[in-house]
């Protein structure tokens, strides 16, 4: 799954520690979802997409490998 | 997040420690201490087997509160210690009942081969997700 994740936090100056304690997962896992290796589950993608007020399809797309 | 994180670490590691306590105690208690009194052996088997059991349940909840990541890295960590818990258990039973080796097949050994394993899987898997 592609993500726009990495450029989003960029954009509102939000270290991966900040985004991490705001969506209540560990930096690792900001980490892991940004270089693409992790899929975050349903309520985590929901939860980023209300932070920065966007649809999830807009930060988040599925591509078939 | 954090904080109770940290609260579930460090009352993980206190029934930890108080369970490695009560075991040393139950292990050399009736030898050195209480001259192999069964009732006081049988307290000190018991607490041991009680603080066990905490150890478990506070393991269960710092489990429960890791986040999704975490809990993959675990569960992946867990079902290959597990398998290979069983599968080389197995085998070094069966080493020792058909005597190609020259020593008992002691169940400390297993216990620190899982603890180990455990550790160098949960190692491994954290580096594949950094």
């Amino acid at each position: 799954m592609k993500n726009k994740l990495k450029v989003l936090r960029a954009e509102n100056n939000y270290t991966q520690e900040d985004l991490a304690d705001i969506i209540g997962v560990s930096r690792q896992t900001i980490n892991a979802i940004e270089k693409e290796k992790f899929d975050p589950s349903l309520p985590t993608a929901f939860r980023i997409s209300k932070l920065f007020k966007l649809p999830i399809e807009a930060i988040f797309s599925f591509e078939e490998n | 997040m954090k904080a109770e994180r940290k609260k579930n670490l460090y009352i993980l590691a206190i029934w930890t420690w108080t369970w490695v306590a009560t075991l040393a105690l139950a292990s050399f208690g009736p030898k050195y201490i209480w001259d192999e009194h069964s009732v006081l052996t049988t307290l000190a088997v018991s607490v041991n087997f009680v603080h066990g059991i905490l150890m478990i349940i506070a393991n269960r909840r710092m489990f429960n509160n890791f986040d999704e990541l975490e809990r993959k890295i675990h569960l992946e960590s867990l079902a290959l210690t597990l398998g290979l818990a069983v599968v080389v258990g197995l085998t070094y039973s069966l080493l020792d009942a058909t005597n190609l080796i020259a020593y008992n097949a002691e169940i400390s050994n297993l216990v620190i081969f899982i603890g180990l394993t455990y550790l160098v899987l949960v190692t491994v898997n954290t580096k594949r997700y950094a």
